[in-house]
């Protein structure tokens, strides 16, 4: 089973190696400094084109209507709700699919990885399904399902399960072998195996799988919510496009964003306490 | 052993694959058949193939499934095109020059946390409905994996290469150009494949929003008309495609890393 695009992108979040020895603290501070020089300029920037006209207020608001947006969506609300409401109702159906996706994609991806009759058995569906991209089931979930939340969770469980299953299957392929003949040899049973071989084994494959899993449940939500809801994030994004209200666009967008920021930075803690010796940050 | 991952015999193999696969047809013509849902809802496979044909024969909203399919495959050329195009060059640069890394950066971490398909209602009013802004959504996908991988591999270039090309006195653009690049071709090529399938999915997301022709508008329709063997049908006209760019992304790695294998 080819791993493919879903595991290529894992590479994308490791650690950047120095390029050049120097001073660490020297490095990070100039970073730090051209990376602020730089925010603050782009700041500028977007200011002095929109307060004086560069750029017409039709297709980018100035940075105080933007902030104006948020004061409007935060407090009175926006598209029958505030955006406290949004966003949990948006959290709440992530957490939701992508619960039901890593209980139900982990437990099939390790079996698959541990067992060749399994992964036979499994792979024909699999192969057939996989190269559909989640955001291709929306219409099918609103056929079947309607517009309500149970067509969201849907998407969001598919968007999230393909992620889970292959990077667990990876993870437990990539146990060493002596050590799985060790356990063998000192008659370990099949629950202990899973358990205390199995599961610590293929633990940071498993954590990359969720990442990826939860970007995608993420990323199918947005776009469900865009294509029709009654509340959350993509549901403002959608009211704000047909009321051609720009500056709210660009509200619903950062806050889309941070929400995902957010949800990857949990996902980082999680793992960093389960698996403390990683070296990720 | 249990433990032990055991390599089963082909026969095996091809027992228990077919197993698997008539399984999951079966299931799937057991629950139509029992009318888990109107037959509208639930067609059963052979339902799915009969409209596939019939899709490319006779126009659905306006064209036929290959219509479509070319007019998702035209946007898609063009978003993932501007991606390379852009990103690779640029990645490679900001694995060369610090200052440019460093203002980078931030801005790309920031916005790479807005998923593709939320630049739509942006992208619809700066570059419209057509072309413009579903060009815009696949180059949103497509782009970080394309500026990722050239930086990246641009970054884990062996410094003897780098110190041997400054000795002989090299420009930084033959550097880039002529070191980097070749350098980094195998991460550049991986970033590739990542890229086209996210594109693929951003396109389709696209164009479930706004579009007026294309795979993902048929799929709309098909929604609209309440008919999932449209829906399904479409579905797997787009798996394929994103299957066989895939396959022609691996072909073109191949026929890259060849020359230097001899």
């Amino acid at each position: 089973m080819g791993a493919g695009s879903y595991m290529a992108t894992a590479k994308l979040d490791t650690p950047m190696p120095q390029a050049k020895p120097g001073k660490p603290l020297m490095r990070a501070s100039r970073r730090l400094v051209v990376g602020v020089v730089t925010l603050v300029a782009v700041g500028f920037l977007w200011w002095f084109l929109t307060r004086f006209g560069y750029i017409s207020p039709m297709r980018l608001p100035t940075p105080g209507e933007t902030y104006d947006a948020f004061l409007q969506i935060a407090f009175e609300g926006y598209g029958n709700a505030t955006l406290l409401t949004h966003v949990l109702h948006s959290t709440k159906l992530v957490l939701i699919g992508f619960g039901v996706a890593v209980l139900l994609g982990v437990p099939l991806g390790l079996a698959m990885g541990a067992s060749t009759s399994v992964e036979a058995f499994i792979n024909p569906a699999f192969l057939f399904l996989r190269p559909i991209p989640p955001l291709a089931w929306i219409p099918l979930s609103i056929v079947w399902l309607g517009l309500g939340d149970a067509s969201k969770i849907m998407v969001i469980f598919i968007g999230a399960f393909v992620p889970s299953v292959i990077n667990s299957y990876t993870g437990a392929r990539s146990l060493s072998q002596p050590l799985v003949e060790a356990a063998a040899m000192l008659g370990i049973g099949r629950l202990r195996f899973v358990l205390e071989v199995l599961i610590p084994g293929a633990l940071p494959m498993i954590f990359t799988g969720l990442r990826l899993s939860l970007q995608a449940a993420w990323t199918t939500l947005v776009a469900g919510e865009l294509i029709g809801a009654a509340f959350g994030l993509g549901y403002v994004l959608n009211q704000a496009a047909q009321d051609i209200n720009i500056a709210m666009i660009v509200v619903a967008m950062i806050a889309v964003a941070i929400m995902g920021a957010l949800m990857t930075a949990v996902l980082g803690l999680l793992e960093h306490h389960f698996m403390p010796w990683s070296k990720r940050k | 052993m249990l433990q032990s991952r055991r390599t089963l015999s082909p026969t095996r193999h091809a027992m228990l694959s077919l197993g698997g696969a008539v399984t999951f047809f079966g299931i799937w013509y057991l629950a139509a058949y029992a009318q888990l849902a109107p037959p509208q809802f639930l067609p059963v496979p052979h339902e799915v193939l009969e409209k596939l044909v019939a899709l490319m024969n006779t126009p659905f909203s306006g064209y036929t499934l290959q219509e479509h399919l070319l007019a998702s495959l035209e946007r898609f050329g063009m978003g993932f095109g501007l991606a390379v195009i852009i990103g690779i060059p640029l990645g490679l640069m900001m694995g060369w020059f610090r200052v440019l890394d460093e203002i980078i950066s931030p801005l790309f971490n920031g916005l790479r946390f807005v998923p593709p398909i939320a630049w739509v209602p942006f992208a619809a009013l700066w570059f419209g409905t057509g072309i413009g802004g579903p060009v815009l959504v696949i180059f949103t996908g497509a782009f970080p994996p394309c500026l990722i991988n050239a930086y990246r591999g641009a970054r884990y270039v062996d410094t003897n290469l780098i110190e041997a090309a400054r000795t002989l006195g090299l420009s930084n653009t033959r550097i880039i150009a002529q070191v980097l690049f070749r350098a980094a071709m195998p991460s550049i090529v991986a970033g590739l494949r990542v890229s086209a399938g996210l594109a693929w999915m951003s396109l389709i997301g696209a164009e479930l929003i706004v579009a007026s022709s294309g795979i993902g508008y048929l799929l709309v329709k098909g929604q609209s008309a309440l008919d999932a063997s449209i829906v399904m049908a479409g579905m797997f006209a787009i798996g394929v495609v994103g299957v066989l760019i895939d396959i022609a992304l691996r072909v073109f790695a191949k026929l890259l890393a060849a020359p230097s294998a001899a």
